[in-house]
């Protein structure tokens, strides 16, 4: 394996507004250290892919950005929202995970009815009006595309739907508690290629509305969505820029390789 | 400070469900926790009294065979020798678990290694549902069964440590062979499959391989066996005699300490000697007990060790 | 001896050994069924024991042995499922989780008679209770708490991670994910470990001669205030129960026919037991189906 210097980073400032952003986030996991000195801003309204070989730490730090790391590992640092650290121990976790979604890599619906895998936790955060709640149904599931497959269908097991349908569900799971921020970890990777491209298009719509932050090992998918792409190497951040500029003009010579596949 | 600011700040319900749920289960988990060291502190305060409260010495107390706790001896000693019931409890555990572990090994062997799937599919819920049959039942056909069978051929009374070998090895088949199914079905796939590679016989991937990778699963499975029949009482005690007797030989009437616990515990009065002399009964099953957990665990440890090697 | 001779005998030793434990078994369920079964009648259940004289039935003995499930499993169900949800969910990997640990292998690892003898002193004796159903089912709970509650874990632990992962995410609180997502998920296993618990209790004997007593005073089947001395639900009433009566009238008992009596109740523990493990297989199964939507 190559080696790269760490300390050759490229971090590029965000001009627009920004949605979230993490300074100096350290990870270890027991003794070891996964995320070393994360500093990155995200961009309200827009994609931002984080990508990197496997290991290299995107999992870990995409799990910090809405606390579910809280009993696995140990994060030190700021993760800035709405000028809050929402990283400190007196932080409402429940409420900052309201505001923080999260879509995982497998396809994990509840054991229930496509209508009760969306209206569960929206009733349990004390939603009960009827109109509210069907309003909200439709809504979300016609923005993660998938109405139009299960509307006659809402009281069937979630768990009898095809892989890709159950991971746009999920989104729409998310997405009915109109959170700011979405974060997808290879929400793609364990479909076949129709639910993949279904996928890409619903995140693309959803980011009209929504601060979008994907982890993707494909790079093809991250230029193809994402406005701005992260490049983590062994828990460091490399370089930080929009996707374009990634993709055809690399700053740092780790970057470069990767994208051009002879990495490692 | 917008809305969702200060809500990120504040407590919510969820935070009250987390917590109430937390006391909870904390409570629960306390319970079962107060309730061991209860049982352990009254057995064990209850059973000691008999040497620290009424002098009796220990060493003559596992040591000596005349069981009178009402009466002293010629010196004034009160007579609490629990050396007979020593004796039967572990003759009948050791003599029942010998039985039966061959016969549980061997079919349990049969039904992993053997067998095709329908006949291990046959015997799989038998033995789970022998194993769940009450002592009371085993005792009941060892008396009717069992006894007579053994009086037809060496005379006399028929109870004794005999019968009570004979219905524990009936009663501790079944729990030896279901841990020992478990046991075998956990040793790799291909472990047998690179044997029989190697050109080895059944028998000799069975014996060499199989055996020796699961051997502590199977030592496990006999000590629980065993831990079983040390503690079962009323399936015992209705074949055993029920005489405190030091056994001469093994169809002679005798007690285990299970046996004479239910049998005399009705019949004494609290806080007296007697009475006191009973829970040290108690006592030693308890100190048994925890010594065949200990075994289980060193067992465990030890085969951990030897599985990372 | 080459190697293909020795695979033959061992084999063949094998078949053997198995045979002997096959006829074993056979001849142990025929034998109860087959003298068992015949005296089982309307008769035998319905009516009350008789001491003296031929002829009694077992209705009181059935009854206080399905009372005391219900009671053991009311009582215990619910620790257990607490203490299910701490180990699975809440427990670290620590040395407290170790002293928790052990302590419930060396309570379920505890003889019956150990059991029952605590149960005596403490709640017959020292809290007063008397001999009483209530003694009784709070110490067939000490006996059943361990073995529930690791069935329960294990249950839990079966669902996977990403349930738990889903409901967190969505800012459910984890007692809400446990309890509405991970539970009902868990549902299956938990009640098979259940009904094969109720087995396990129902034939339970040991833990009871000295809790629960050994004598079936005659009740009021129609009175149906449990505070009444004479009422079938009277909870501080003594009650002898089916394995109890099996135990009893083969040991201390002068009744004629007490070799008929022990065959039928023996039939039918044995029979309810079986009842109980069929339905645990079958319920299960049919559970985790609908749950999964599997047809
Ligand atoms: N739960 C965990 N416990 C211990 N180490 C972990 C855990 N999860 C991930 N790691 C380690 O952290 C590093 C980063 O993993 P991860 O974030 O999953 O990488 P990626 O998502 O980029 O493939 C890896 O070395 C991995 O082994
Ligand atoms: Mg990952």
């Amino acid at each position: 394996m190559k080696t790269y210097d760490f300390n050759q980073q490229y971090i590029s400032k965000i001009e627009q507004e920004v949605a979230l952003s993490t300074e100096n986030v350290q990870v270890h996991y027991g003794k070891s250290h996964a995320i070393f000195d994360a500093s990155l801003d995200f961009p309200r309204f827009q994609i931002t892919s984080l990508i990197g070989a496997s290991g290299s730490g995107k999992s870990t730090y995409l799990r910090c950005l809405n606390r579910m790391n809280d009993r696995i590992a140990q994060v030190d640092g700021k993760i800035l929202y709405r000028n809050t650290d929402i990283n400190s121990k007196t932080i409402n976790v429940y409420e900052v995970r309201r505001h923080i979604g999260m879509v995982f890599q497998r396809p994990n619906p509840f054991a229930k009815s496509i209508r009760e895998n969306i209206l569960f936790a929206l009733k349990n955060n004390g939603i009960n009006d009827k109109k509210e709640l069907q309003e909200r149904l439709e809504t979300s599931l016609r923005d993660a595309a998938l109405w139009d497959e299960v509307k006659d269908d809402l009281d069937k097991s979630a768990l009898a739907l095809s892989g890709g349908q159950q991971q746009r569900l999920c989104i729409a799971r998310s997405i009915a508690m109109h959170p700011d921020i979405l974060l997808l970890d290879e929400p793609a990777s364990a479909l076949d290629p129709i639910s993949t491209s279904k996928i890409e298009e619903t995140l693309k719509l959803l980011s009209k509305s929504y601060t979008i932050i994907i982890v993707t090992h494909n790079m093809q998918q991250a230029s193809r969505i994402s406005d701005y792409t992260a490049f983590f190497h062994m828990g460091h951040i490399i370089e930080y820029n929009q996707t374009k500029n990634i993709f055809t003009a690399p700053e740092i010579k780790a970057t470069e390789d990767y994208i051009s596949g002879d990495f490692g | 400070m917008d809305d969702i600011q200060t809500r990120l700040q504040k407590s919510s319900r969820a935070t009250r469900q987390d917590y109430f749920g937390k006391v909870i289960c904390y409570s629960c988990i306390g319970l079962i926790i107060l309730l061991v060291a209860c049982i352990l502190y009254f057995i064990a305060s209850k059973g000691l009294a008999t040497f620290t409260k009424n002098g009796v010495n220990f060493w003559n107390f596992l040591t000596q065979s005349d069981w009178k706790p009402g009466d002293v001896d010629k010196y004034g000693n009160p007579q609490v020798g629990a050396l007979p019931m020593i004796v039967t409890s572990f003759s009948v555990t050791i003599l029942a678990a010998l039985l039966a572990t061959p016969f549980a090994i061997g079919t349990a062997i049969f039904m992993t290694e053997i067998a095709n799937k329908r006949g291990a599919k046959f015997l799989q819920p038998v033995i789970e549902l022998l194993v769940g049959i009450p002592s009371v039942v085993y005792g009941f056909i060892g008396l009717s069964l069992i006894v007579p069978f053994i009086r037809g051929i060496f005379g006399g009374t028929g109870f004794g440590i005999l019968s009570g070998t004979l219905v524990l090895f009936v009663m501790v088949l079944p729990t030896i062979t279901s841990l020992s199914v478990d046991s075998l079905k956990s040793v790799p796939m291909h472990y047998r499959q690179a044997s029989l590679a190697l050109g080895a016989t059944r028998w000799q991937t069975i014996y060499k391989v199989i055996l020796k990778a699961a051997a502590p699963g199977l030592l496990t499975a006999v000590i629980f066996g065993m831990a079983r029949a040390f503690g079962e009482a009323l399936a015992v005690q209705m074949v055993i005699g029920n005489a405190i007797l030091m056994p001469k030989n093994l169809i002679s009437p005798a007690s285990t300490l299970t046996s004479k616990l239910t049998t005399e515990i009705g019949n004494t009065v609290m806080g007296t000697l007697p009475n006191n002399a009973l829970w040290s009964l108690a006592l030693v099953l308890l100190f048994m007990s925890l010594l065949f957990n200990l075994i289980v665990r060193f067992i465990g440890r030890r085969g951990n060790i030897k599985n990372e090697r | 001896m080459n190697a293909k001779k020795s695979d033959k005998l061992a084999t063949g030793m094998i078949y053997g050994l198995v045979g002997i434990v096959v006829s074993i078994l056979v001849a142990l369920l025929g034998y109860i069924l087959y003298n068992g079964v015949p005296d089982i009648n309307w008769h035998f259940l319905t009516s009350e024991a008789q001491s003296f004289s031929a002829g009694g039935g077992v209705r009181d003995q059935l009854f206080n042995s399905l009372y005391l499930l219900v009671l053991a499993l009311i009582i215990s169900f619910p620790i257990a499922l607490g203490a299910g949800i701490y180990l699975s969910e809440y427990a670290k990997d620590n040395w407290v989780t170790d002293i928790i640990r052990t302590s419930i292998e060396v309570l379920s690892s505890l003889p019956s008679v150990v059991v029952g003898l605590f149960g005596y002193l403490l709640l017959v004796i020292q809290l007063n209770m008397g001999f009483s159903i209530l003694a009784g089912a709070i110490a067939l709970t000490f006996f059943n708490l361990p073995l529930l509650t690791r069935n329960i874990e294990e249950s839990l632990r079966s669902v996977p991670d990403l349930q738990r992962e889903a409901g967190t995410s969505l800012g459910l609180s984890g007692w809400k994910t446990i309890t509405k997502i991970i539970l009902p998920m868990a549902l299956p296993g938990i009640l098979t470990g259940l009904i094969l618990c109720s087995g396990r209790i129902f034939g339970e004997a040991a833990a009871l001669i000295y809790t629960a007593g050994q004598s079936a005073p005659s009740v009021d089947y129609g009175n149906w205030n449990l505070f009444t001395e004479t009422s079938f639900l009277n909870p501080m009433r003594p009650a002898e129960t089916l394995a109890v009566h099996i135990w009893k009238v083969n040991t201390e008992s002068v009744t004629p026919d007490s070799s008929a009596i022990s065959s039928a109740s023996s039939a039918v523990l044995i029979i309810v037991i079986l009842i109980f493990n069929l339905g645990a297989r079958y319920l299960g199964n049919k559970l985790f189906k609908k749950m999964t939507a599997s047809k």
